[in-house]
């Protein structure tokens, strides 16, 4: 896979990109032993998901979902955030690469700035947010967002009116850190790295030079992402759903569908930007919840491409909930008097229509960043022709150049999800050829002995912030400190003006040991935030890590009741009360150690779990591969090409000599699993073959166990042989049973068994097979006579080349309604098939020697299997996910994780970077010897426990049992602390370790002692 | 009434670490203002929420209880705010049998980055508990007692 490396390779990883994808490969990489140099262009990582309102199909909050994951990337100790800074040049080959960073001035010290604000709201100069898409404003001294990591103010110097006319220093002057230097220069840095993953995203389509978008001219027709920034509670109107011409309310709203995608006309873009569809239909969705009045919400579009999983069911969701669909391309947008919008179009049946709408909102396309595109030049990554970086097929985050990997929007238009899944992809494939490097450059954080202070009296320790003047501009901390000197157990208190700061942690650390404490209280910010840094501290000390609360005195406090000083004093001493009474109750937790067995099972012998196997392999890790079938290549053995043109079988004869040949890779055919027993690190597999039982020990399990293909009961299916399914044409044809060029006359059906009432989802594939298999008899064939009978295209990103060339080549296609659906029938020896074309209005009638039918992929719904591993299945019957955006290979169950068709249809390049995906997760379990599990963990106090099963009923992760007495007892190791279980039992018997009821009733009966 | 003498209610409020306990956050860095009128206890997920802890909050003499988790379908523990939703509709119905005015007791879903609904539910709930003045159902007072 990776060309040999003569001496070791060096264990860092640079990922150049900040956005969701950049933060996932960087994740995966210093979760599994490397570490990894993050270069961000901009001030701070987030990327466009950053921006974003909501995401489709769940509607989740899309800040919400990506903030943890930001801080766990700040905050990691293997991962070094270089922002501002670009990429020059790299040297040097696979496994040792020099990378030369340029870092530009940031003009304010990182140590120092404590985020406090006071430059930005001092900076008189205002100049036009980019965030928020030019919508706000925001100062020459700024921060890029609220929640930005790192969360870190900067200067703008091209907009600074010091740097620009010599004179202000407002910042500088109210900075209460001294943390602006107007002395910082640009730095070039160089750093040594094994291999460089980019993963620097897209550039948002910019309709403004094109005058038939008028967006440039008409205030009210504004672009997708400006549209979110509109709806995000963060953004400029706080949420509210405003027009910008007016910031009147808007009671119309149209989307424009393919603004910059699917265009050959015009100097934008041919392929598909693969998203547009789906955003558009959530910003419809939320854009009327957020509407005070009955929004009008009408999409213009050509087809409705919502191929993923749970995409149909959000289309068809919002249909029903009153969003329009209509079937058309714009081809004029007139201004109104009073900044309302003329649409003209021609509906599919030819009629000219023209609507007034209130607003515009354009879905533009996905682009390749020209930068991005400069840097791939300069770095030898070779692009395609839509100009992102060019991958195949079978290694589909492998770049031209060996060493250096893609993932993400860089390598082509796509979503989160398939963003996620391909970083981890490219985490795997970047550390596939470093594995002897593993381990060397990252830092394990000391270790100091734990006094065991049980059975000594509380000491507790009270250090207020003043968070400069964030606290002690509102609230009087001498009198907070002074309180808390006189509350029971309180045997020290101290008043910081930065609790955080790196030296005010040493002194900390020297406190609690020359005064013996072993309860610490820290009144300050949150302890989202900083309850790590502080448990780190007092870890420090030597005391254990629990033994610990954080008040909340400033964004519960200070920050919310700025004009009532003697309110916010009393609630600070309210709040220091309640955590001096819970942590003089705290006990030290022990964190359960489990050891880990680096050796995994895959399930499934089709092209994911086969990869799976190989990248497991390439990482160095035992793996065994169970397949039900007696040969490997699963469905991948009936298919015949790639939508790139790829010659499939090849490609899985290779494959499988690759697995067979690999020694650390055992192959179990004709074997399934009986049991399974154990959790993460340790489970005990019973497989049953040809051989009898056998007993597998392993860490972690991959579940690759595909899909089967729908045999439909219509269309003369299985009654005329020249019906057949797309697979079988594809089978007919490598087994030499068909001869595509004595096709005269074929005719394709799509949605065979799809987007019905018993299977609302999309099939995903079927539109493309369609239109190869339609090209590869026109190849044969070209005077054949081929059509396809659709309902919407879906050939989604550069598959709509395909698309575009059959259409060129003569394939007709026609759409049908699923009310109008096309029937075969024959007549003597004819085969014919009859559909009702709604551009003519009238039933056309074809005749065809092969019929191919489109069938769906259906679920093995493997309940069995979903049970042993306690996965869920969802409606469908496909494995549903840890979570559908940003834990796409995951499970909630720890120590499992799938790839391929088992998650939900997909292409052949997307099962084989799942599979990587999934050994990249999977590394981060196999590359520790042990795991250390939460302390904050439920137990049970079995004298009180009658066996009634309520706990085991309710527990989400399956964490309860009955013992051979037929009591409840909780696995420490599946435990995740939410205490469902103890608020849900009658007899009083499991309690939640760190948040026990004794805690909670503490903190309730003093907090109103005031 | 002037604003002085206006009835101050005391109110105990539990917010999921998740959700509400980041919305309260970001409407701190957001600057969002709010009365002063609840004290705040974390816990790990609405699920953790035990009936008991509203009881010995109407106990201890406060005016108003609030909990606040997840939006349905984001719990951070796949479910626990469903439970909490269950468990409360039949806490709220006891509640009012033994005199404890339903107002008292707020339950909302409010995510980490709504600050501004976190701040008008606030506001809500303060104004609702305000509106009924104090809670002395439940206090146990030794000298009434005795």
């Amino acid at each position: 896979m990776t060309q040999k490396i003569t001496s070791r390779p060096v264990g860092a990883v640079m990922v150049v990109g900040g956005g969701i994808a950049a933060i996932q490969a960087s994740l995966d990489l210093a979760d599994s032993g490397y570490y990894v140099y993050m270069v961000e262009k901009s001030s701070a990582i987030g990327g466009v998901m950053s921006q974003l309102d909501k995401t489709f199909p769940t509607n989740d909050c899309s800040m919400c979902i990506l903030s943890p994951k930001l801080v766990e990337a700040g905050r990691h100790p293997n991962i070094k955030l270089i922002t501002m800074a670009e990429v020059q040049d790299v040297q040097g080959a696979e496994g040792d690469l020099t990378v030369k960073v340029l870092q530009k001035a940031r003009y304010v010290d990182l140590n120092k700035c404590i985020a406090c604000g006071a430059c930005a709201a001092k900076c008189p100069k205002r100049i036009p947010d980019e965030f928020n898409q030019g919508l706000g404003k925001r100062k020459a001294a700024y921060v890029k967002y609220p929640q930005a990591v790192p969360l870190k103010y900067g200067i703008d110097a091209d907009n600074c009116i010091y740097f620009q006319k010599g004179k202000c220093k407002a910042c500088q002057k109210f900075c209460p850190a001294g943390a602006v230097d107007y002395d910082q220069q640009d730095q070039e840095l160089e750093i040594n790295v094994g291999a460089v993953i980019l993963a620097a995203g897209f550039k948002p389509y910019d309709p403004t030079p094109y005058p038939q978008y008028a967006y440039a001219n008409f205030p009210n027709v504004v672009t997708a992402l400006e549209f979110e920034r509109i709806l995000s509670a963060s953004g400029p109107w706080m949420g509210h759903l405003v027009r910008p011409g007016d910031e009147a309310e808007p009671k119309k709203i149209a989307w424009l569908q393919c603004v910059g995608s699917r265009d050959l006309n015009h100097c934008d873009h041919p392929y598909c930007s693969s998203v547009c569809c789906m955003y558009a239909i959530k910003e419809a969705v939320i854009a009327r919840e957020h509407s005070h009045t009955d929004l009008d919400a009408a999409i213009f579009f050509m087809d409705m491409r919502t191929y993923g999983k749970d995409f149909e069911r959000t289309y068809v969701k919002a249909q029903e909930d009153g969003v329009r669909f209509i079937r058309s391309r714009i081809h004029s947008i007139s201004e109104l008097e009073g900044g309302s919008l003329r649409l003209e179009y021609v509906t599919e049946k030819g009629q000219a229509k023209s609507e007034d709408f209130d607003m515009v909102v354009l879905s533009q396309g996905l682009e390749m960043n020209p930068e991005v595109a400069d840097l791939c030049r300069r770095l030898g990554v070779e692009q395609n022709q839509s100009r992102f970086a060019a991958t195949d097929s079978f290694a589909p985050v492998a770049t031209s150049r060996p060493g250096i990997y893609v993932c993400g929007a860089l390598a082509g238009p796509k979503d989160i999800p398939l963003s996620v899944m391909e970083a981890s992809a490219a985490a795997c494939a970047a550390s596939s050829g470093l594995a002897a490097g593993r381990g060397t450059l990252i830092t394990e954080p000391e270790k100091v002995p734990q006094r065991d202070v049980r059975g000594e009296t509380p000491r507790v320790g009270v250090f207020v912030c003043s968070c400069g003047i964030n606290i002690a501009g509102v609230v009087d901390v001498k009198a907070v400190m002074d309180y808390a000197a006189t509350l029971p157990n309180v045997v020290y208190v101290e008043n910081n003006l930065f609790t955080c700061s790196q030296d005010t942690q040493d002194k900390m650390t020297e406190v609690i040991k020359e005064q013996g404490l072993n309860r610490m209280v820290v009144a300050a910010c949150s302890p989202r935030t900083h309850e790590p840094l502080f448990q780190e501290t007092l870890q420090a000390a030597g005391i254990n890590k629990y033994l610990f609360d954080l008040a909340n005195i400033r964004n519960q406090d200070s920050w919310v009741h700025a004009d009532d000083p003697v309110a916010a004093t009393e609630k600070a001493k309210d709040q220091v009360r309640m955590a001096v009474a819970k942590a003089s109750l705290l006990e030290p937790l022990t964190e359960a150690k489990l050891s880990i067995l680096p050796k995994a099972m895959v399930i499934g012998g089709g092209v994911s779990g086969m990869n799976a196997a190989l990248n497991l392999a390439a990482q160095g890790y035992e793996t065994h591969i169970v397949e039900r079938d007696n040969a490997m290549g699963g469905n991948a053995r009936m298919l015949r090409t790639t939508a790139l043109g790829e010659d499939v079988q090849e490609y899985l004869t290779g494959l499988v000599a690759k697995v067979e040949a690999e020694p650390l890779i055992t192959v179990h055919l004709g074997t399934v699993i009986k049991n399974v027993d154990g959790f993460v690190g340790n489970f005990k597999t019973t497989l049953v073959g040809d051989s009898g039982e056998e007993l597998l020990e392993h860490g972690v399990a991959l579940i690759c166990t595909g899909a089967g293909e729908y045999k439909p009961a219509e269309y003369l299916y299985g009654q005329d042989p020249r019906v057949m399914t797309h697979l079988e044409i594809d089978q007919a044809v490598l087994g030499g049973e068909l001869d595509l060029s004595e096709v005269n006359k074929a005719v394709f059906i799509q949605c065979v068994g799809s987007r019905d009432p018993e299977r609302p989802y999309c099939s995903k594939v079927c539109c493309t097979h369609s239109v190869e298999s339609a090209l590869a008899i026109k190849e044969a064939n070209p005077e054949a006579q081929v059509a396809i009978i659709y309902r919407d295209m879906r050939t989604y990103g550069d598959r709509e080349r395909l698309y575009q060339q059959a259409r060129s080549k003569g394939v007709i296609f026609v759409r049908y309604d699923p009310d109008t659906k096309p029937e075969v029938v024959t007549e003597g020896d004819s085969l014919l098939v009859k559909a009702q074309d709604p551009i003519l209005g009238r039933t056309i009638v074809l005749e065809a020697d092969l019929v191919g039918l489109a069938t769906a992929i259906v679920s093995h719904k493997d309940e069995h299997l979903a049970q042993m591993f306690k996965i869920p299945l969802d409606q469908d019957g496909w494995f549903l996910e840890a979570h559908v955006k940003l834990r796409p290979v995951d499970f909630a169950t720890d120590g499992v994780f799938m790839a391929g068709l088992a998650h939900y249809p997909k292409p052949l390049e997307e099962a084989v970077s799942q599979a990587q995906a999934a050994v990249s997760r999977a590394a981060t379990v196999l590359s520790r010897t042990e795991m250390m599990l939460p302390g904050t963990v439920a137990w049970i106090d079995q004298r009180k426990c009658v066996g009634c099963g309520v706990c085991w009923t309710v527990c989400p992760f399956q964490a309860i049992t009955q013992d051979e007495n037929g009591l409840a007892v909780v696995n420490e190791a599946l435990c995740k602390g939410c205490g469902t279980c103890v608020a849900s039992c009658r007899s009083g018997a499991p309690n939640l370790r760190g948040f026990s009821n004794q805690d909670v009733l503490a903190q309730i009966s003093v907090m109103l002692q005031g | 009434m002037s604003e002085e003498n206006k009835f101050q209610p005391r109110i105990a409020a539990f917010f999921c670490n998740w959700c509400t306990y980041g919305g309260a956050d970001l409407a701190g860095v957001s600057r969002l203002q709010y009365p002063p009128n609840f004290r705040v206890i974390r816990i790990p997920c609405t699920g953790r929420m035990s009936p008991k802890f509203i009881m010995q909050a109407f106990r201890q003499g406060a005016d108003g209880v609030w909990v606040s988790g997840c939006h349905p379908g984001d719990c951070h523990y796949i479910a626990g705010n469903m439970f909490a939703r269950r468990r409360f509709t039949i806490l709220k119905n006891l509640l009012e049998y033994v005199g404890i005015e339903p107002n008292r007791l707020h339950f909302s879903w409010i995510s980490s980055a709504e600050a501004t609904k976190f701040q008008q539910t606030a506001i809500e709930v303060i104004e609702s508990v305000r509106a009924l003045g104090p809670a002395s159902r439940m206090v146990k007072d030794i000298r009434r007692v005795a």
